[in-house]
């Protein structure tokens, strides 16, 4: 690369803002009631015969405490996920983290993770791999959202309710969300406990680093 | 509903001793990322073992019958008064219906046509109780409607009967008011806000596929609206009152949401 190194004054902030880890963790609240209740919800009348969740990982003693939880942590989710989506446009936080996604990247870090040898000394920037993730996951949530909505007021949204498939389909549908969000959640919270200093990041903010840092670029050391 | 006020569930009952802050300064100030993760990690922990009776107590209660309550007003807001529910075929309808109750179908009380009569109470003009026979020869609509149970299954059935909307016209009663609220032979209480009331597809229904209903589905008369969850659907109906004043029903007295539409 042949760029010069300018100077210009870019305003520093932490890699985490604080804002986005109120979202964060609210996200994971909402998420964490929301399954379980959901759970909760699903052992009434499954979709699965042989599928049934353990009622200790369910919240709530009777269904009616399930749905209450459900259709209180929804708003949570709805809000807190809108003033996320309208964040991550609106700083160019997704535009910054999230693309572009080259194949070959993704091809590259899945080799580099099956032998175990990924490499998480700069958590300020993510690979192909936890790109694809993020993305994904965002539009899981946003399926979820729409598919609940569906599934709780299937006749107002009548004109809507046929594009998926209707109520049945809905609901698998939304059984197969939650299980790619669980799945998500599970690959996220283990690398994340592999990775300790990621936790630390979004309780705390994490290195200073530069707005438009562009990420080819080598990055100097964050100053702990 | 007569609800008790409690405190916030986010503010502790007694104000919070400061000495404890103090004497544990050095130790906060010593939190570093291994100690937040084990934190984390007990946090789950006690989610975990307090999941499955934390919803119990009152003040977990209050708080999620509050939301409860303000998801009642967002589905008022939303209901689209003349909207029809999907309807479908003939060939599409099961038979029997699925039954559906606060007990099983075996300890159906069936109730005597003959002798039963449909009182009536509150904002009406025309109080005078109806028999089967004079309800029958009333106009009959029919609905082949989805009834969507709130546990999740479904099925399509074809309900006739009255029109609700046009029989409180007939009984002069006051269509402004609140609410429509509905006492069965099981002793189960149902209310309907008004405007589901008055919706094209809600009918106090005497006939399932064209039959009379049979008797675990509600004879002689019982309620079907397509835009409501099945349980708010009323069987076996005894009394009918037009009010203002909100009457709990059965289920939510149990917690479950009141306006409960579809």
């Amino acid at each position: 690369m042949d760029d010069s190194f300018t100077v210009k004054s870019t305003r520093r902030h932490r890699l985490h803002p604080g804002g986005l880890r109120v979202m964060h963790w609210l996200n994971a609240l909402a998420m964490v009631l929301l399954i379980m209740s959901g759970w909760k919800i699903y052992n009434d009348e499954v979709l699965f015969g042989w599928l049934h969740f353990p009622e200790a990982l369910t919240l709530g003693v009777w269904a009616q405490h399930g749905l209450q939880w459900h259709f209180f942590a929804m708003w949570i989710l709805m809000v807190n996920g809108l003033i996320y989506l309208v964040y991550g446009f609106a700083t160019g936080r997704f535009r910054r983290k999230l693309v572009p996604i080259r194949p070959a990247e993704v091809v590259a870090e899945i080799r580099k993770a099956l032998s175990f040898k990924l490499a998480h000394d700069d958590i300020t920037h993510y690979n192909a791999v936890q790109k694809l993730l993020y993305i994904g996951v965002i539009l899981v949530i946003v399926l979820q959202v729409v598919t609940g909505w569906l599934l709780w007021k299937p006749v107002q949204l009548s004109e809507v309710l046929p594009l998926f498939g209707g109520f049945q389909a809905v609901r698998l549908i939304h059984f197969i969300g939650m299980a790619a969000i669980v799945g998500f959640l599970v690959v996220h919270v283990a690398l994340a406990l592999l990775v300790p200093k990621t936790i630390g990041a979004m309780v705390t903010g994490g290195p200073l680093v530069d707005d438009d840092a562009p990420s080819a670029l080598p990055q100097p050391a964050p100053a702990e | 509903m007569a609800r008790s006020p409690s405190p916030s569930i986010f503010r502790p009952k007694q104000g919070v001793d400061q000495s404890v802050m103090e004497e544990n300064r050095k130790l906060v100030q010593d939190i570093n990322r291994r100690g937040l993760l084990r934190g984390t990690l007990s946090l789950g922990a006690l989610t975990m073992l307090t999941g499955c009776t934390i919803s119990d107590t009152d003040t977990v209660q209050s708080f999620l019958r509050t939301i409860s309550a303000f998801n009642d007003k967002v589905q008022e807001a939303i209901f689209r008064p003349n909207h029809l529910a999907p309807t479908y075929s003939v060939d599409q309808v099961v038979k029997p219906p699925r039954f559906n109750a606060y007990y099983d179908v075996e300890d159906v009380k069936p109730v005597d046509g003959a002798s039963w009569k449909l009182e009536l109470a509150g904002l009406i003009q025309d109080k005078r109780p109806w028999t089967a026979q004079q309800l029958h020869q009333l106009p009959e609509e029919e609905w082949i409607i989805r009834h969507i149970c709130v546990e999740g299954w479904d099925y399509i059935g074809q309900w006739s009967g009255v029109n609700l909307g046009q029989f409180l016209k007939r009984i002069g009663a006051d269509t402004t008011a609140k609410y429509v609220s509905f006492k069965c032979a099981d002793d189960y209480t149902e209310t309907l806000d008004m405007a589901t009331a008055l919706h094209p597809q809600t009918i106090l229904a005497t006939k399932y596929a064209r039959e009379p209903i049979a008797d675990p589905f509600g004879f002689p008369l019982r309620l079907r609206t397509a835009t409501k969850l099945g349980f708010k659907n009323a069987k076996w109906i005894t009394a009918m009152e037009v009010t203002n004043t909100f009457i709990p029903t059965f289920w939510s007295k149990q917690g479950f949401n009141w306006f409960a539409g579809i």
